[in-house]
């Protein structure tokens, strides 16, 4: 992202893995640039940067995004969940446990893209299809996996992963 | 059959809890203070000489620390052989290709850098270009390179038996051309690094490699360091599968130049744009095949020549067009095989390794030429591949091919067996093959791949155990698990030798100031060839633990086991310890009591015969059979893929979970290029330079996967494992496109099958009212 020559700095107050930030960004700043670069949290990848591969996808207010594709100033005001914040302490994440358990990834790359649909999947829908599970991760590419087992994973976390 | 604690069972990945937490850190992920972001300049032309560079105007920029270009590298060129070292770390008078490197800036933010290579001026003088590699290799072409003639980068001209009195003598003769995509790896991690150049003389890079030690040479060679100031430290990789991250770039190469210009570290991440169109992708080869059978259809000869598109550089093409013509004699018996290849250049992106090298494009064509003849001669398809699979041999026999490649298990038979009585194949008959617009069909293919790739030179491949006093174990080897588990194989194989849990075992990413030198990964060698070197190095430092627990119980040696992580007396299981406290007495028995195994490959000695094909270009050899069910829109031309079954000989899964993983995305990305991706080029340039266009299977897309082990126990493998994941890769192109043939009754003999392609097939035989293959 280019900077505007002179433009505002803007400060932006977000909450991430439940804990408040407020941080002046450049208005061409992405939320992932944020995420990584400012808060330091590398768990979320980039890999398009362009809204086409969901590596970078966070949970911003319950719904999954790309955060390349958010500037950093829309994520104003909002409750930001990476993948560094769904573990509890040592216990990780239903999801995270189903992925590990059942083989759901390979390279690692796409994992916490992958996780973070898959679990804003099954926060809507416990027991899903299938062909639900399919469309909740169809905008995160995984080259090394041919998502046979992700789906798995996702199917044996649900049931699994309600209220957390 | 042996029993087994931990080889065999289902265990997830030893480095999965780092994964899924986003713990586990790679090559973008790292930075150091006072870093510098690096950004290349890049050719807008794909033919061009280079009249000057002015960099003035990006120096005054603010933020801006140092520049380089290519004359700056001191005529410094690298290249997969001594003889093909064509390639300097950016363009120095002339451009190959579109978008190769010709200049490097180190900024302080990305942003800068990049604005910075904006404000630098090249002038060119535009040469005409040659984009088709049999346009290329006609007399008076443009050359892309002065030292070779009419462009042929790479020859061969392999000869076995007599093919011509094979085809005077057959019964059916069919002769076809073939080609296949521009594909590419697709991972999902660009390339990236993070170069320090410590102002005293030493280099120290994080950088995405899946074969650290060729970025360790290359480093080496171009700064003119001693190997020993060169540190490579490994990050975890997203995905490799050949090519491009087993070489180095012109951006590596840029940011240690710079760091070393500026005495800051500096940090260089592709953009997946710049990544899709510099690939050095697979190449798409044109495959003239020739083939004859007697009247039972049992194979006479198979010539094939063979045009590769290899774009501007060498790289690793020689390898590429060895592997296309070395494995056409399996997996079936093949009495005379004559082999012309081309590997030429042009003025299009580099062709290079990519998982399934070369393989895949000639076992395309043989194989659906094959179903072609079967067809003619009214043979089942099933039939036909069975009465030419090469036996299993017995053990200890061996089969040899006729240009003397040594097969020593062979499952093929099995495999086709198998897959042929499973449900996809057996009941295609009994599902409706039409369904509104919906055409469906099913489809088999019967291929094989090497394991543990022989090299041309350097084949070293070590491990290191080492027993800590606690009963902890540290594994070092040289191998890079570049995503696709093959660190959690090496524990598995370590755990199980000296008795231990696996939780017990530690791998070591790999440092290249620590670990042992090794080629990578690279050619499915790492489970056959860094296997056996772990397996050896934990009998040793069994050995030496034996050795221990026999001196405390005043016993021998060979009355000693390990179990379970428990040692204890063969003749007197009363007598036994757990692993931790034998680890404290064996590490504290004295001031010698150091507890380390080492041990390498002797697996893959002999190098390649590039020049004659003779002999192998593996260690063992994988076979697959797949069938796929597909259906085609019959209006729109668009396919999908409901089903796959694949059965594998890997001889012996080590880890099932991994290999079935293996086994199933290989499949997919085999699926991808025989439907979906290909790069659409008009001269020289990438028109889609996207996720978004260049379309990989997504979630919606794949099929249901059913697997099928196939077992067979290689002599020339840990445990007996031989390959899993580039013999999916292989097969996954002829079972998709004898399926959609089975639908259609078109024979696709280019690929991708796009959507296009099969309109314009189905019209062209409605026209002709005959079947007409494109
Ligand atoms: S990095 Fe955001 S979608 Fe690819
Ligand atoms: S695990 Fe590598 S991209 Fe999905």
């Amino acid at each position: 992202m280019r900077e505007t020559e002179g433009s505002p700095i803007k400060q932006v107050r977000l909450t991430v893995n439940g804990k408040a930030y407020g941080l002046d960004v450049q208005p061409g700043k992405t939320l992932l640039e944020l995420i990584r670069e400012d808060l330091g949290l590398t768990g979320t990848k980039e890999g398009c940067g362009l809204g086409e591969c969901g590596a970078c996808t966070v949970i911003m207010d319950g719904k999954t995004v790309n955060s390349c594709l958010v500037l950093a100033a829309e994520a104003d005001g909002k409750q930001i969940t990476t993948i560094e914040g769904l573990a509890d302490g040592d216990r990780l994440h239903p999801v995270q446990q189903a992925f590990i358990d059942h083989g759901g990834l390979q390279c690692g790359f796409c994992t916490p893209g992958m996780i973070m649909s898959a679990k804003a999947l099954l926060d809507e829908n416990q027991n899903p299809s299938d062909e639900e599970i399919r469309k909740g991760i169809s905008g995160n590419l995984c080259r090394c996996t041919g998502y046979t087992k992700i789906i798995e994973s996702i199917k044996a976390a649900a049931g699994n992963a309600g209220g957390r | 059959m042996a029993e087994f604690s931990v080889i065999g069972e289902r265990v997830p990945r030893v480095d999965a809890r780092e994964k899924v937490t986003g713990e586990a850190r790679y090559a973008a992920d790292y930075s150091l203070p006072g870093m510098l972001w690096c950004k290349l300049l890049r050719s807008p032309y794909p033919h061009a000489r280079v009249l000057n560079i002015d960099t003035s105007r990006a120096e005054k920029l603010n933020g801006v620390k140092a520049v380089c270009t290519g004359k700056d590298f001191g005529g410094w060129t690298w290249g997969w052989m001594s003889s093909t070292r064509d390639e300097s770390p950016l363009a120095v008078d002339k451009v190959r290709y579109m978008a190769e490197a010709v200049a490097g800036v180190a900024a302080t933010s990305e942003d800068i850098a990049e604005e910075a290579c904006d404000l630098i001026k090249v002038d060119y003088e535009e040469l005409p270009g040659v984009f088709e590699p049999e346009e290329a290799m006609k007399e008076g072409s443009p050359s892309v390179h002065d030292y070779v003639k009419n462009n042929i980068s790479v020859e061969y001209h392999w000869d076995f038996g007599n093919v011509e009195k094979a085809f005077s003598e057959s019964y059916i003769v069919r002769e076809d051309r073939f080609r296949t995509s521009r594909a590419t790896h697709g991972y999902v991690e660009p390339p990236a690094t993070l170069a320090y150049y410590d102002p005293s003389g030493y280099i120290t890079v994080w950088a995405a490699k899946q074969s650290p030690y060729f970025h360790y040479r290359h480093l080496s060679a171009c700064f003119k360091l001693p190997l020993s100031r060169v540190r490579v430290i490994q990050p975890f990789i997203g995905g490799g599968f050949g090519g491009t991250k087993n070489d180095s770039l012109g951006g590596d190469f840029c940011s240690v130049l710079l760091s070393k210009i500026t005495g800051r570290p500096v940090k260089y991440v592709e953009s997946m744009e710049e990544e899709l169109v510099t690939s050095r992708r697979r190449h798409s080869m044109i495959v003239y095949s020739k083939m004859g059978v007697n009247k039972d259809g049992i194979l006479m000869a198979i010539h094939h020549r063979v045009i590769a598109d290899g774009g501007g550089y060498t790289a690793i093409g020689p390898l590429s067009l060895y592997l296309a013509g070395f494995a056409t004699t399996l997996p079936y018996r093949l009495p005379n095989f004559k082999y012309d290849a081309y590997r030429v250049f042009t003025n299009n992106p580099i062709g290079a390794a990519m998982r399934g090298h070369g393989v895949t494009h000639t076992r395309f064509a043989a194989e659906i030429q094959m179903e072609m003849i079967a067809e003619e001669l009214g043979i089942d398809p099933v039939e036909i591949r069975m009465r030419n699979a090469i036996d299993n041999p017995e053990p200890g026999a061996v089969y040899e091919t006729i240009n003397k490649v040594l097969v020593k298990t062979c499952g093929i038979k099995e495999a086709i067996q198998r897959v042929a009585d499973a449900p996809l194949w057996r009941d295609r008959n009994k599902v409706p093959n039409k369904d509104g617009d919906i055409s469906w069909g099913v489809g088999l293919s019967g291929t094989s791949y090497l394991g543990g790739a022989r090299q041309m030179g350097h084949q070293a491949c070590a491990a290191i155990i080492r027993i800590c006093e606690d009963g902890a174990v540290n594994l070092i080897t040289g191998a890079t698990d570049c995503g696709q588990g093959s660190d959690t194989v090496l524990c598995m194989i370590a755990a199980e030798e000296l008795g231990v849990r696996l939780g017990a075992i530690d791998i070591k990413r790999v440092d290249t100031a620590y670990t042992p030198v090794d080629p990578g990964s690279y050619g499915s060698r790492v489970t056959i060839l860094a296997g056996q070197a772990t397996q050896k190095a934990a009998r040793q430092a069994k050995k030496q633990l034996l050795e221990a627990a026999a001196r405390n119980w005043q016993v021998t040696p060979e009355d000693v086991e390990i179990r379970h992580g428990r040692a204890f007396v063969l003749s007197d299981p009363e007598k036994s310890m757990p692993f931790d406290r034998l680890a404290r007495i064996a590490c504290y028995s004295g001031t010698g009591a150091v507890i380390l195994g080492t041990g390498y490959s002797t697996y893959g000695i002999e190098p390649l015969d590039l020049v004659n094909g003779i002999g192998n270009g593996g260690t063992s050899y994988s076979y697959t059979a797949q069938s796929a069910r597909v259906g085609v829109d019959m209006e729109t031309g668009k396919i999908i893929t409901t089903d796959f079954t694949i059965a594998s000989d890997c001889g012996r899964l080590l880890s099932p979970l991994t290999a079935e993983g293996q086994i199933e995305g290989a499949s997919i990305q085999g699926l991808g290029q025989t439907i979906y991706e290909d790069f659409i080029m008009d001269s020289g340039k990438t028109l889609n330079p996207t996720f978004l266009d260049y379309k990989m299977p997504l979630s919606m897309d794949v099929p249901a996967i059913k697997l099928i082990d196939v077992v067979t126990d290689d002599p020339d493998g840990p445990f007996g494992a031989k390959e899993a994941s580039e013999g999916s890769i292989v097969s996954a192109p002829p079972a998709v496109v004898s399926a959609i043939h089975d639908a259609t009754g078109v024979w696709f003999k280019e690929l991708p099958v796009t959507p296009e392609r099969v309109v314009q097939a189905l019209k062209n035989r409605k026209n002709k009212g005959a079947s007409a293959a494109p």
